[in-house]
């Protein structure tokens, strides 16, 4: 069957499901008529105002009150968090944000109160968190390393003892139920450190037991370096046995790379393929965070200064998520919330000090006038004695600053909202010559006509990156799509894209291919079409049929489509199907006819002759173009 | 298709010899057949006269089956008298007859008329029939530049069970481009109209096949299934809700789809395509949408005045031959230009078919709100009809829906409908009261939720402690309003100062001093059960000391402000402002403001417990 996709039960977090369809059942329950389209656009958007309810009871139990009001009304606008929470993306991270802040809330708040409730609460919290996303494993290193950090700076208590067993050991066996994760708490090497963590903690508590029994520091010395030496000659060689046997699994490459930036570069190409997973640039980071940025510093500072158990977890978590998201850029998603409760702090103690300030100024002044006439003098010089030059002044005026940074704030969410992630990414938008917005929803009109007007079991071959799509918006059966994880089976239509015509039609006859679709620029200047894609394409397909190989299609290593581009490129599929009567078509004035907008060049071959394959469609404005496969009785 | 010519031919011979229905004449009858579009208009006049002795009620209308198949809408009128006069043209009821001895490949209809023809009498009677899918394409499948050509069949002569006299037909096209026509005697084109006639005396039954191929490039559009969902709110909106699923029903597109040769010359290649439609909506709709299964469809536009609203609709690509499309056009409508009130009865009076002009198939659902009874219907024909229920918001027991198909449905059966029914106006209320109702149980239940001691043990050492700590929260409250009365008493006596100082009135100042110990020592008084109360509880271990603080602090600060207002009210009793005075009395005033500086941080740190 094609498309060769994953087993869907195995190897899915079921979290977001299992919540939209809880919602839409209550929903329902309660006698509101609604879509369960409507329930899935609207999740996200409901876990992120959830996330700021977290967010503010996170920030009142770190710092105050205000904080945690701060610390909302940041997240509530932040565009790093605003990308993944937008109405319509139904996404993992969508509800996984909410239960990555809601487990650390109510593990700092078991940790505070040493409570058992709290801390039960949490590992349902991490429950939750397991069954929706796979950056659970963050949550997983995060807290024991917390654990370890308290327990070195000699801040181990009963309460981090309670808080830290309990989520643990219940999170981990909750966490089994969920059938992708199953084993791995006890097996996966990324999982270890919180088991070795747990042990650890057993020993220290042990060990205070033994100390308080003995009362006597001479002895206690002398057990501590046997149990210690014990302690560490067995944890050791039972993690070699396990790691030796193959029962703990080793860190994968998803985890090297986040430890190294460099790695994926050198061992796993295709993630380094991905746009996402590239290293944050200076301007994405401001662009999501603005002035957050600047008072992330300023956070950290006042949480040094007030040291506590919950300062020192989100000091961490802000450290080390801040590293992850400049590895990633879709990891910046998760440093969001520790950006916006470390700077709502900074916020909160900058403006609760200014404003003190400015109290107790006017308070002075207050009392100084009310003073009986006979001492208005002394009392005048009573008080200009008390306050600092310009003090008030100056504290006004940063207060106003602060006020204005804010607003800009505000100011930035808003513009980066409405610009970037408000429209829909299948609908493209640009400005026309008279400043109108002119809207080429070409994606649309060709996977509606797919839906329409083809037999309802034909299949369509595309690159893999239009599968999802035509599957959804086109009700027919593709090739290949974003979830394949049969590489030769996406080499299969980069080779089938990248022949000859009559060889690129043995393959589609093969593969049951009725109709392909490919994506072009050439007329709007839409770059992300499939010519430009085409040296994956060639790349992904020489990679498993040697067949094709990547020189032939370059001309002195240059990618061109113009007159000098390699012969075989000229008459490849791909470039006919993607020029294809494109040499008739005038589409700039002043140019040439078979003037390429996108590459900005006239296009090499402009007598282009389809033999296997018609024309079935092309969009108005011929960003998709759709072809029949002929046949082969016609040849006859 | 010739085969079938063929046998009609015989059959319209063998049809000669069958039964006279009745002495009937037809005099004169002028037909006109309308093939502009893609649906089949044909009105006759005919004038009948009766030639037999008896009176007869009945007139028999015949269409060969091939047309009575696709016959969609049949109405006869009659005007009698001669000439231009004419009185009454009500609509005559006519219903579908099989007459004994006629063959299966002839269908009868009988017009009834509202009163017998006598002998000699004569009527005019206007038939106006619409046929549809009746133009077949052809060639049926043509490529993109072509143009769309059809071929429609009849009958020369008028088929009548009665003898006819005399009659003309006339047939008019949309261009005049004819591909072929039948010739026989008396026809010939003239610009986009193609005359046969006049023909003469002619017997009952006769028949005389003519064929048209013309060119034909207008849209094609078939809603091949229609449903409106017509629901009624009576908060004020109709809201309708039209699903089509639309298709060019003309010859059929062979050889794939260039969009450059349609875009460099739509009307050329392109011709039998079509791109857009009006869609004649009600005036005064409002909200109006159109979209299909996935999304919006950005290709519309919207016109409206008081008159009428026209709503534009552009199908996502243009339309060939055979190609679908299915789409959703909502708008609402305000409740009082179609629902009345008659007999303690409402009614909804609205159109039935499409806006659009095209044939359609027709499933028609009327929802009408919960709660609804005694619910009937009046169609002015004929459809099937059955009764649904259908939940939307807050429903429990549903609505009801009143569902009414009619096939074949065509223009012309956009006359008005009335759906009666019985609805009181409380169950309007039925819902809001019940939300209001569910949100107030939520406030109430959260109400209770907080006030309600949910401990499971009454005599756990953490309940006891959390009872204390709360006794403990109200003694410092307590405390810190004494507290603050104090201070009050304080400002007070400064007041009273700085009257003294204005007035000189010394017995008033000394006055308000008397008031002023008798407060402070009743305060005192009451503070002294709390510092008892605070220092004996466990749980106020730390806040003891702050409060202790503020205690001894505000004595202090009550003792220097007594000993200052006492000097100064002993200078003014003696007159005598000297410096030395001023000078101690200066250095007080900073103690005193030094204090009370202290006692109000003091207080902040306690409000904050």
């Amino acid at each position: 069957m094609v498309p060769l996709g994953r087993i869907i039960g195995g190897t899915l977090y079921p979290g977001l499901m299992l919540t939209a369809a809880f919602i839409y059942w209550s929903l329902r329950f309660l006698r509101f008529a609604v879509h369960i389209r409507e329930v899935c656009v609207l999740t996200a958007p409901f876990f992120a105002s959830n996330t700021t309810i977290v967010a503010y009871f996170f920030g009142k139990e770190l710092w105050d009150s205000s904080a945690g009001l701060l610390a909302a009304a940041f997240i509530a606008i932040c565009p790093g968090y605003i990308s993944r929470s937008v109405a319509g993306s139904y996404d993992n991270e969508g509800v996984a944000i909410f239960a990555l802040l809601l487990t650390f809330y109510l593990f700092v708040k078991a940790v505070n109160t040493g409570s058992l409730a709290w801390a039960l609460a949490s590992a349902f919290g991490y429950f939750y968190m397991v069954s929706a996303w796979g950056g659970y494993v963050f949550i997983i290193n995060l807290i024991p390393l917390y654990v370890l950090v308290l327990l070195i700076t000699g801040r181990y208590s009963m309460r981090l003892y309670v808080a830290y067993n309990s989520m643990y050991v219940l999170g981990m066996l909750l966490a089994m139920q969920i059938q992708f994760v199953g084993f791995q708490h006890v097996q996966s090497g990324e999982h270890m450190a919180a088991m070795g963590v747990f042990f650890v903690l057993q020993v220290f508590y042990f060990l205070d037991w033994v100390k308080y029994l003995l009362g006597d520091a001479k002895l206690f010395q002398a057990f501590l370096k046997i149990t210690l030496t014990c302690t560490i000659v067995v944890g050791g060689l039972a993690f070699g046995v396990g790691m030796a046997s193959g029962y703990i699994s080793p860190w994968t490459g998803r985890f090297y790379s986040l430890l190294d930036p460099t790695y994926a570069k050198d061992h796993i190409p295709i993630i380094a393929s991905v746009s996402e997973h590239q290293p944050t640039a200076w301007s994405s980071f401001m662009f999501d965070f603005h002035i957050l940025l600047f008072l992330f510093p300023a956070g950290l500072y006042f949480c040094f200064k007030r040291l506590s158990d919950a300062t020192i977890f989100i000091v961490m978590y802000g450290l080390t998520s801040m590293y992850f998201a400049s590895v990633m850029v879709r990891l910046i998603l998760v440093a969001t919330p520790a950006v916006c409760l470390i700077s709502a702090i900074a916020v909160s103690a900058t403006i609760r000090n200014l404003t003190s300030l400015v109290r107790t100024k006017s308070k002075v002044v207050n009392t100084s006038s009310s003073k009986g006439a006979v001492s208005t003098k002394a009392s005048s010089k009573a008080s200009s004695d008390l306050s600092p030059p310009f003090g008030r002044n100056a504290a006004i005026a940063l207060l106003l600053g602060a006020f204005y940074l804010l607003s800009k704030y505000v100011i930035h969410c808003t513009w980066v909202t409405s610009e970037a992630y408000s429209s829909p990414s299948i609908v493209l938008a640009a400005r026309g010559a008279y400043g109108g917005r002119v809207i080429f929803d070409d994606y649309r009109e060709a996977y509606y006509w797919l839906r329409q007007n083809t037999p309802p079991d034909a299949k369509v071959m595309s690159w893999w990156d239009y599968g999802y799509q035509i599957t959804a918006m086109g009700n027919r059966t593709v090739i290949v799509d974003n979830n394949t994880w049969n590489n030769t089976h996406i080499a299969t239509v980069g080779r089938a894209m990248s022949s000859y015509e009559d060889e690129a039609y043995e393959i589609m006859r093969s593969l049951d291919v009725d109709y392909v679709l490919v994506v072009f620029g050439g007329v709007t200047g839409y770059s992300s079409d499939d010519i430009n894609k085409f040296l994956w394409m060639v790349r992904i397909g020489g990679g498993v049929f040697p067949v094709i190989k990547e020189p032939d299609y370059l001309v002195n290593g240059e990618y061109r489509v113009d007159k000098g581009a390699a012969p075989k490129m000229l008459n490849c599929l791909m470039y006919k199907l993607s020029y294809y009567r494109f040499g008739e078509l005038t589409t700039e004035y002043g140019r040439p006819p078979g003037y390429d907008r996108a590459r900005g060049v006239e296009i090499g071959n402009k007598d282009v002759k389809l033999e296997y394959l018609e024309e079935a469609y092309t969009t108005s404005n011929w960003i998709v173009r759709i072809y029949k496969v002929k046949p082969p009785s016609n040849r006859w | 298709m010739e085969t079938r010519f063929a046998l009609l031919f015989f059959l319209s011979i063998a049809l000669l010899s069958t039964p006279v229905f009745s002495d009937l004449v037809i005099t004169k009858v002028d037909r006109k057949i309308d093939l502009t579009s893609h649906i089949v208009r044909i009105s006759s006049t005919l004038k009948v006269e009766n030639a037999g002795p008896d009176v007869v009620s009945q007139i028999l209308l015949t269409f060969p089956e091939y047309q009575a198949k696709k016959l969609a809408y049949l109405t006869a009128s009659s005007t009698e008298g001669k000439g231009k006069s004419k009185g009454s043209s009500a609509n005559l009821p006519v219903e579908v007859v099989q007459p004994d001895g006629v063959p299966p490949a002839l269908t009868f209809y009988s017009v009834s008329l509202p009163r017998g023809l006598g002998k000699g009498e004569s009527l005019n009677l206007d038939i106006f029939g619409v046929l549809t899918h009746s133009l077949q394409p052809f060639p049926e499948e043509i490529t993109q530049a072509d143009v769309q050509l059809v071929l429609f069949q009849d009958s020369a002569h008028y088929l009548s069970p009665y003898e006819v006299k005399a009659q003309v037909l006339s047939i008019k096209l949309p261009s005049p481009r004819v591909e072929s026509f039948t010739k026989i005697q008396n026809a010939k084109l003239v610009d986009s109209e193609i005359k046969y006639g006049p023909f003469e005396n002619l017997p009952a039954f006769s028949y005389s096949p003519i064929i048209v191929h013309y060119e034909n490039n207008r849209p094609f559009a078939v809603a091949t299934e229609l449903l409106r969902e017509i629901e009624i709110s009576h908060w004020g909106n109709v809201q309708i809700t039209e699903h089509y699923k639309l298709e060019h029903g003309g010859a059929r597109t062979k050889g794939g789809f260039s969009r450059i040769d349609y875009q460099a010359r739509p009307h050329v290649r392109g011709a039998s395509s079509f791109r857009r439609l009006m869609v004649k909506l009600p005036p005064r709709a409002h909200s109006v949408y159109f979209r299909d299964e996935i999304g919006n469809v950005s290709t519309s536009h919207l016109w409206a005045d008081s008159r009428k609203t026209e709503l534009e609709i552009e199908p996502r690509y243009p339309m060939f031959g055979g190609w679908k499309t299915f789409f959703t056009v909502g708008y609402g409508l305000p409740l009082h230009d179609y629902l009345f009130e008659s007999d303690g009865k409402l009614f909804l009076n609205i159109s039935f078919g499409s806006p659009i002009a095209e044939v359609v198939v027709d499933n028609l659902l009327v929802v009408l709100p919960e709660g609804s009874k005694d619910i009937s219907v009046s169609v002015p024909f004929s459809v099937k009809q059955w009764e649904e229920v259908k939940y939307s918001h807050l429903d429990i027991s549903g609505r009801p829906v009143v569902v009414l198909e009619k096939k074949n449905a065509v223009p012309e059966h956009n006359s008005h409908f009335q759906v009666y029914y019985k609805f009181t106006s409380f169950s309007m209320l039925r819902e809001p009261l019940m939300l209001i109702s569910g949100f107030f149980f939520l406030f109430v239940s959260c109400i209770i939720y907080m006030h309600a001691d949910l401990s499971i043990s009454k005599s756990s050492a953490s309940y006891l402690a959390k009872l204390q700590w709360y006794e403990v929260q109200a003694t410092v409250q307590k405390l810190h309003e004494i507290m603050v009365r104090c201070l009050t008493v304080h400002d007070k006596l400064e007041a009273s100062l700085r009257d003294l100082s204005r007035t000189g009135d010394v017995q008033a100042c000394k006055a308000m001093r008397k008031a002023a110990d008798g407060l402070l020592k009743e305060l005192s008084k009451d503070l002294k059960p709390l510092l008892v109360f605070l220092q004996s509880s466990p749980q106020a271990a730390q806040i003891y000391q702050k409060v202790e603080e503020l205690v001894v602090k505000e004595k202090e600060l009550q003792e220097k402000l007594m000993s200052k207002h006492t000097m100064v009210v002993e200078a003014y009793e003696k007159k005598s402002a000297g410096r030395e005075l001023e000078n101690r009395i200066a250095a007080l005033q900073q103690k005193l403001t030094a204090l009370r500086q202290e006692v109000d941080d003091l207080l902040d740190v306690i409000d904050e417990i």
